[in-house]
C-alpha cells in the first residue's frame, strides 16, 4: 500500500506542475484579451491626440478669436482668413434641413410599427429599413445630385445645381432608418400596463400613443435624435457631392455651400504637403467637428436621464 | 356640463377613430417613401448604367474615355482593403467582447472601456480618416496603402463587431459556463470550447454588417489621400515587378483605389457620360451592400428560429 502510494507521488506533482502551468496561460490569455479591450481606449486616445497635437500647430499661427469671429474661410489664398463659421454655417443648415425631414418621419414611422402596425408588418418593415440604412453614403449623394435636385429644379426654378437643401433632404432620408429604429425600440420598451390602462379610459390609439407612450419612452426619443443629429453634423460624401464645395456663409438652404466635412475631403483630394497650414487646417476643422458631435453626445446623455421613467 | 347624448358620443367615437386611420395611412406613407427610395435609386442606376454593365466593365482599368472606364483596379481594391479590415476587426471585436463579458471585473477600467466604445460608435466616420492621416500614414509611415485603409476602416467597426459579440454571448444561458467549468475546464477553455462557437452565429451577423459598412465608406479613405486615379492592380505575391520579386505581402504596401472613391471620382466630373459609369458602379456597389445586409438578416432570422437552449 504504502509501496504503491510511493509510486504515484510523482506523478501527482507532474499533473500539480501542469496546472501550474495551464493558470499561466490563462493569464496570458486575459493579458491578450485586456489587450484588445484596450485598443478602443488608445483609439480615443490617438483621435485626441492627433486632433490637438496638430491644431496646436494651427492656433500658434492663427488667433482663436479670428478663427471663431472672420467671415472668411478662405485658407489656401494668398490673403489667408481662417474663419470657422462659414463652414459651421454649411454644416448647421444641411443637418437642419435634414433633421426636419429624419425626426417627423422618424417618430411617425416609430409610433406607427410599435403602436399600430401588426406583427408581420414590423417583420417586414424593420428590415427594409435596416436595407436603407446599410446604401452606402456615397450612393445618397449620386441620389441627390442626380435625381434629387433635378427634380427639386423643376420645383424651385432658381435652385443651383449644387444646394444645402437637396444633399439636407437626402441626409433626412438616410438617418430615417437611425431614429425610427431606436425610437421603435424605446417606445416597445414601455409596459403594456401603461397603454392598458388608456384604453380602459376610452382613449383611442392615436391618444394613447401620443399621450402615454410618447411621453414615457421620451428618453429613448430624445436619445435616437441626438444620434441623428451626430449623423448629420458628421455626414461627409453627401455633401460632398451635392452640396458643392466652396466656402459660403449663408443661412438660406437654396444655396450651395461648404461643410466642415466637405472641406476636409477637399483638401484631402489635393495634394497639401505634411506640416503646412493648409494640411493642419483640417485637423482644426476635425477637432471643431467632433467638438460639436461632442457637445451633443452630452446633451443627449443629459436628457436621457432627465427624462428617464422607470416602470 | 351637458351629459353627451347617444349621438354625440357616437360622433366622439367615430371622430377618434378617422383619426387613428389618418394616422395609419400617414405611417404607411412614411414607410413608402423608404421603400420608393431604395426602388428608385436601383432602377435609376439600372437603367442609366445599363450599357455599361457588362463583363467589360470589370475586367478595365479606369480610363479618361468614358465608355473605356472600367472598375478592375476599384473592386480589386475593395476587396484587399476589405481583406485587411476583416483580418484586423474579427480578432480584435471578438476579443474585446469576449474580455468585457467572460473576464473584465466591475471596476473604473471596464467602465471607462464601456463608456469609450459608445462614445466611439457616435464619432464621425471622417474623423477616423484623420486619425490615419495622423497616426498610419505619417507617424507609423505605411503610407496611402491598403494597409492603411484597412486598419482604418478596422478601427471604424470595431464598436460594431464588439458590441455585437457582447449581444451574442450575453444569450448564451450560465448554466452552459457552470456544466463546463463543472468538469474542470478552465476559463479560456470553456470560451474556446463553447462560449464562442455557440455565439459564432451571432458574431458573423455584426462582422457581415460592419463590412458593409465598412466597404461603402468613401470619406475617411479619401482623407488619407488614397488616389482617385489608379491603372494597375497591387503585385501580387512572387511576381516579378519593376522593382524585383514581390514578396508575399507587397501589395500591403501598394497605392489603391475602391469603388466608392471611384465612384466619387465619376460623380464630380462634369461629362455626363462619366454619369454612366457612376450608375453603373454605383449599382454593383449597392448589389454588394445589400446582398451582405440581406444575408445578416437572413443569418439572424434563422438563428433566431433554431436556438433553443
Amino acid at each position: 500500500m504504502t509501496a504503491h502510494n510511493a509510486s504515484d507521488l510523482p506523478r501527482i506533482s507532474d499533473r500539480l506542475a501542469k496546472n501550474a502551468l495551464r493558470n499561466v496561460s490563462e493569464r496570458i490569455i486575459e493579458a491578450i484579451l485586456f489587450a484588445a479591450a484596450a485598443v478602443s481606449v488608445l483609439t480615443t486616445i490617438g483621435i485626441v491626440y492627433v486632433l490637438v497635437s496638430e491644431s496646436i500647430h494651427f492656433f500658434a499661427q492663427v488667433s482663436i478669436v479670428d478663427f471663431l469671429t472672420d467671415t472668411q474661410w478662405t485658407p489656401l489664398f494668398d490673403d489667408a482668413h481662417f474663419g470657422i463659421m462659414v463652414l459651421v454655417s454649411g454644416t448647421l443648415v444641411s443637418s437642419f434641413v435634414a433633421l426636419a425631414v429624419a425626426i417627423p418621419m422618424g417618430t411617425i414611422i416609430a409610433i406607427y410599427l410599435s403602436e399600430f402596425a401588426n406583427p408581420k408588418v414590423r417583420e417586414i418593415a424593420k428590415p427594409v429599413l435596416e436595407l436603407l440604412g446599410g446604401i452606402p453614403t456615397i450612393v445618397f449623394g449620386y441620389f441627390a445630385l442626380l435625381i434629387v435636385t433635378p427634380v427639386l429644379q423643376k420645383i424651385f426654378p432658381e435652385l443651383p445645381g449644387f444646394s444645402l437643401l437637396s444633399a439636407g433632404l437626402v441626409m433626412g432620408i438616410m438617418i430615417v432608418p437611425y431614429v425610427a429604429s431606436l425610437s421603435e425600440d424605446a417606445m416597445r420598451a414601455v409596459p403594456m400596463s401603461l397603454r392598458e390602462g388608456a384604453f380602459a379610459m376610452g382613449s383611442t390609439r392615436l391618444y394613447t400613443a401620443l399621450h402615454v407612450v410618447v411621453p414615457a419612452a421620451f428618453s429613448g426619443l430624445a436619445a435616437s435624435y441626438i444620434l441623428g443629429i451626430s449623423r448629420a453634423v458628421g455626414e461627409t460624401m453627401i455633401l460632398a457631392v451635392a452640396a458643392g464645395m466652396q466656402p459660403n456663409l449663408t443661412w438660406n438652404p437654396m444655396e450651395p455651400a461648404a461643410t466642415i466635412t466637405s472641406y476636409i475631403v477637399q483638401v484631402a483630394l489635393g495634394d497639401l504637403p505634411h506640416g503646412s497650414i493648409g494640411y493642419q487646417t483640417i485637423f482644426a476643422a476635425g477637432l471643431t467637428l467632433l467638438l460639436i458631435t461632442l457637445c451633443f453626445n452630452i446633451l443627449g446623455q443629459w436628457l436621457r436621464r432627465k427624462f428617464r421613467e422607470n416602470y | 356640463m351637458q351629459p353627451l347624448t347617444t349621438e354625440q358620443i357616437r360622433a366622439v367615437i367615430a371622430r377618434g377613430k378617422a383619426k387613428d386611420a389618418i394616422f395609419q395611412a400617414v405611417g404607411i406613407l412614411c414607410l413608402a417613401i423608404g421603400l420608393l427610395v431604395i426602388f428608385l435609386l436601383v432602377g435609376d442606376m439600372v437603367i442609366r448604367g445599363a450599357a455599361r454593365l457588362n463583363l467589360d466593365f470589370f475586367t478595365q482599368f479606369a480610363s479618361r474615355r468614358a465608355a473605356q472606364a472600367g472598375i478592375l483596379s476599384a473592386w480589386v481594391g475593395s476587396l484587399l482593403v476589405m481583406l485587411v479590415t476583416a483580418c484586423a476587426a474579427v480578432p480584435l471585436g471578438v476579443a474585446a467582447g469576449l474580455y468585457l463579458e467572460e473576464y473584465a471585473k466591475r471596476n473604473l477600467v471596464t467602465e471607462i472601456i464601456e463608456i469609450n466604445i459608445t462614445n466611439l460608435a457616435a464619432v464621425p466616420s471622417i474623423v477616423y480618416g484623420l486619425l490615419a492621416l495622423g497616426i498610419f500614414v505619417y507617424a507609423f509611415g505605411f503610407g496611402q496603402s491598403i494597409l492603411t485603409a484597412g486598419l482604418t476602416l478596422a478601427l471604424l467597426i470595431l464598436p460594431i463587431v464588439i458590441v455585437a459579440t457582447r449581444e451574442a454571448i450575453r444569450a448564451i444561458p450560465g448554466m452552459i459556463r457552470e456544466g463546463s467549468m463543472a468538469v474542470g475546464a478552465t476559463r479560456w477553455q470553456t470560451c474556446r470550447y463553447h462560449i464562442i462557437p455557440y455565439a459564432m452565429p451571432g458574431i458573423l451577423t455584426g462582422v457581415i454588417i460592419g463590412l458593409a459598412r465598412a466597404i461603402g465608406e468613401t470619406a475617411p479613405i479619401i482623407t488619407i489621400g488614397a488616389l482617385t486615379f489608379i491603372a494597375f492592380l497591387p503585385p501580387l505575391p512572387f511576381t516579378e515587378t519593376t522593382e524585383g520579386s514581390a514578396g508575399l505581402f507587397e501589395w500591403l504596401m501598394s497605392p489603391f483605389t475602391v469603388m466608392p472613391i471611384q465612384i466619387f471620382n465619376w460623380t464630380s466630373r462634369p461629362d455626363p457620360a462619366f454619369e454612366v459609369n457612376a450608375a453603373a458602379a454605383g449599382f454593383v456597389l449597392m448589389a454588394m451592400v445589400l446582398t451582405m445586409n440581406g444575408l445578416a438578416i437572413w443569418l439572424r432570422y434563422r438563428m433566431r428560429k433554431n436556438i433553443k437552449w
